[in-house]
């Protein structure tokens, strides 16, 4: 196979870019000349060949997750099962859900196996693994385009706090979805079960039955998809704002469950404009744009 | 880069890219968005754009790579120009542009700065061709009963409309907005979309076809009004029949009262119109507008005549009546009681309208997008702004919108409008603000980049882009730009 990795940096010289088929990574280190190198060194030799291993699994990890068993062979993989098991029992859920997550958890790890560093992370196209030194921390900006004006709300991580994972998944991202959240976007210890918990959240963003909502089996659009006949989301009409808030809330009751259960840290989930967020810690919102934030059901919904 | 592809059972290809090796089906993409499925052949779908200078319509798109690999020379005729389409854009993240490519033509080492603007200020300006009635002046455009814009004025010939702007995109509701958006998106994408003019027609509009006005599609354009058109073809009605009636929903022309009648000493016929007259053998508002004969709402045109003048007219006079286009047209004699009786064109007559027609241009519609360079896009380029602004201005810096050239409006700003059916298939995109993605490239000099404050540290080679830019772009099949979760 004549296949590489793409591995080069960004523009900016200073951020790392690795892609290889559906992979795509950012990553930065922050700490010494020395321990940098080292850690860029780690995460592109890492990097290598990743691919492959998971391809090798691939027909098990695109079947339904056994709660109890694992039979994965790789670490990352085993990774995946594992971020997934816990919804297992009540959901279909693939190893796949976590993928992102796993992935980006594994080259963080080779860095830091490979070098010091005060703070890092790998960004897998919006599921990022976070290492946070003493006194670091790390804001994640939510944003509905990439423009100073698109930022909705900042989450700042620091050290003291458990999340390790952010993720985000819904409708429009690259993987199909059962729900119609525009967006969820998940903290939680890791970014595998960041992954995993997003996904599940933003599937249980719904409106069963809703005539507006264009379904359509995921095999019918990418034949070889984990879903199967199982009906993915392709389009969402007119909604009122009553449905936008049932929508929200069945997705913010799944999210408080798992916060109870201590599988994620917080999360905030967005359908048509409207943001509904869900965390022990506040999320803040940018005091410029509270044009977007005028919706006095999301601080009811403060858990 | 590998591209080869195992066309497999109901039209999906397997992909070879990498070893997950999806099947995709036509339209949809692989796992990795990269790859897709383009009428049975695996093409890429995010990379940028390189176009060749070429003087055929609308620029032919090539290989960035064509013909094996790149030899790293510096580009010669037939230049290669760096789109920014597929670009992207990363600010605020970081400032720069997402590329900044240096090229060498004509010797001068030249700095293209590609991005994707995001436009919230922007909209389309719509040309159809058709004399028929499309609305009042002022009146408002919808798609799917949302307000997207308004009717402007008549052109010659024309009918304009302005859609899209920033009240519509922002100032309304959510879904006016959306509406807005996806309008102003489909339209800058060569795509039709159905607007229908409160007061008036529904009409869809397709950028490089003609307009389809009430579920007719328009055919031409009208050569000149009836008083120009009685002007133009009086010579060589001369002789061939007596009278002549151009019904035009402005200016209807009657030959033998027209001054270009009298100067070929046509005699009066006795005819008698309607509507008012404006001065000799020119009459306005024979009839209401609408979709029927010369932009009028009438099918049969007698009804735009009175009585023949007792006095005057006689038995066996002949009256060929046309519409401006030639697209309408029936030949009448005189009987006994002087009531014109419809008989057959005769073939020279029949000539003289397809002369009309011929002389009359193909009906088309025309989408000019327009936007305005914001300071933070202006940012990406320069660390000062406004001199980018003056060196547009000054014209030494060249602006370009997907390669092709675009008209940059006098006085602040960078406001520019750009021909849509000049770009590539797919090159508008949009964001949920909502407001729409355009490709807007920046060429200048690289001592003048340097002058105004360009990003130095980030100026790329034009062969270093070889490694991320592939053989083509066609239409995201899955999902619009700038909206990845």
């Amino acid at each position: 196979m004549s296949r590489v990795p793409q591995i080069g940096w960004l523009a900016d010289g200073r951020r790392l870019h690795l892609q290889d088929g559906p992979i795509d990574l950012i990553v930065e280190a922050c700490g010494s000349e020395a321990n940098m190198r080292a850690a860029y060194d780690a995460a592109a030799r890492r990097f290598t060949g990743l691919l492959d291993e998971l391809c090798d699994e691939l027909p098990m990890l695109r079947r339904a997750a056994e709660p109890t068993r694992c039979l994965l062979q790789g670490v990352v993989a085993r990774r995946m099962h594992a971020a997934v098991a816990p919804f297992a029992v009540d959901h279909f859920i693939t190893p796949m859900a976590a993928v992102a997550g796993s992935v980006a958890e594994e080259i963080l790890g080779a860095m830091l196996g490979a070098a010091r560093l005060a703070r890092a992370y790998v960004n897998n196209g919006g599921d990022i693994a976070l290492h946070l030194g003493d006194g670091e921390q790390f804001s994640v900006g939510l944003m509905d385009r990439p423009d100073p004006h698109g930022l909705l709300r900042t989450m700042v991580i620091d050290a003291d706090d458990p999340s390790r994972g952010v993720a985000t998944s819904g409708r429009h991202g690259r993987s199909f979805s059962l729900g119609i959240a525009d967006a969820v976007t998940v903290l939680a210890r890791t970014a595998s079960q960041a992954d995993a918990a997003a996904t599940i959240i933003a599937n249980a963003v719904d409106l069963p039955g809703h005539p507006a909502i264009v379904r359509c089996p995921a095999h019918d659009l990418q034949p070889d998809s984990d879903l199967g006949a199982r009906l993915v989301t392709r389009g969402v009409g007119e909604l009122s704002a009553s449905e936008i808030e049932d929508a929200l809330e069945a997705g913010a009751a799944c999210a408080r469950r798992l916060l109870a259960a201590g599988l994620i840290d917080g999360a905030a989930l967005r359908l048509h404009g409207e943001t509904v967020v869900v965390a022990a810690k506040a999320i803040e919102t940018p005091g410029s744009e509270t044009a977007f934030n005028k919706d006095a059901m999301e601080s009811a919904l403060h858990a | 880069m590998p591209t080869d592809a195992t066309a497999a059972a109901d039209d999906k290809i397997r992909c070879d890219a990498c070893p997950v090796m999806c099947y995709i089906k036509p339209g949809m993409a692989g796992a990795c968005d990269r790859y897709a499925n383009h009428n049975g052949e695996l093409v890429r779908v995010d990379p940028h754009i390189v176009l060749e200078r070429t003087v055929s319509h609308g620029g032919r798109l090539v290989p960035f790579q064509a013909g094996g690999d790149w030899d790293g020379k510096i580009v010669h005729e037939p230049s290669m120009f760096v789109t920014a389409i597929g670009a992207g854009t990363t600010y605020p993240d970081y400032k720069p542009a997402p590329f900044i490519v240096s090229s060498e033509i004509d010797g001068v080492d030249m700095v293209t700065v590609v991005t994707e603007g995001i436009f919230s200020y922007c909209g389309v300006k719509v040309k159809i061709d058709t004399d028929r009635y499309l609305g009042p002046e002022t009146a408002t455009v919808r798609v799917q009963g949302e307000a997207v814009g308004h009717v402007t004025t008549g052109e010659y010939g024309s009918q304009m409309l302005s859609l899209g702007g920033v009240h519509h995109l922002t100032g309304g509701s959510k879904k006016e907005g959306r509406v807005t958006c996806d309008a102003l998106m489909d339209l800058s994408n060569c795509k039709p979309v159905e607007l229908t003019i409160d007061g008036g027609a529904t009409v869809v509009v397709q950028a490089g076809y003609p307009p389809i006005v009430n579920g007719v599609a328009e055919e031409r354009m009208r050569v000149g009004c009836g008083s120009a058109t009685i002007g133009m073809f009086a010579k060589q009605w001369h002789g061939k029949v007596d009278e002549v009636v151009v019904v035009d929903d402005h200016i209807t022309g009657v030959l033998s009262e027209h001054q270009a009648g009298k100067l070929l000493d046509i005699p009066d016929t006795g005819i008698k119109m309607k509507g008012r007259r404006s001065t000799p053998g020119r009459y306005f508002q024979v009839a209401e507008p609408g979709t029927g004969w010369g932009g009028t709402m009438i099918s049969d045109p007698l009804s735009v005549l009175g009585p023949f003048d007792p006095k005057t007219a006689r038995p066996g006079t002949t009256m060929l009546m046309v519409s401006t286009t030639g697209e309408h047209a029936a030949y009448y004699e005189l009987d006994a009681a002087l009531k014109p009786i419809e008989k057959p064109m005769p073939a020279d007559l029949r000539l003289s309208v397809e002369r009309i027609q011929e002389n009359c241009e193909p009906a088309l519609c025309t989408v000019l997008f327009m936007g305005g360079a914001g300071g933070s896009l202006r940012a990406g380029v320069t660390d000062n702004p406004v001199r980018l602004t003056r060196s547009v201005k000054e014209a030494l810096t060249r602006v370009t919108s997907g390669g092709a050239p675009v008209y940059v409006w006098p006085g602040g700003g960078i406001t520019f409008m750009v021909d849509v059916t000049r770009l590539p298939a797919g090159a508008f995109g949009y964001v949920p603000t909502p407001a729409l993605v355009a490709p807007i490239e920046f060429t200048l000099r690289l001592s003048d980049y340097a002058a105004l404050g360009g990003h130095m540290d980030y100026v790329r080679p034009l062969s270093s882009l070889k490694d991320n830019t592939e053989i083509r772009q066609v239409p995201s099949p899955q999902f619009p730009p700038g909206q990845r979760a």
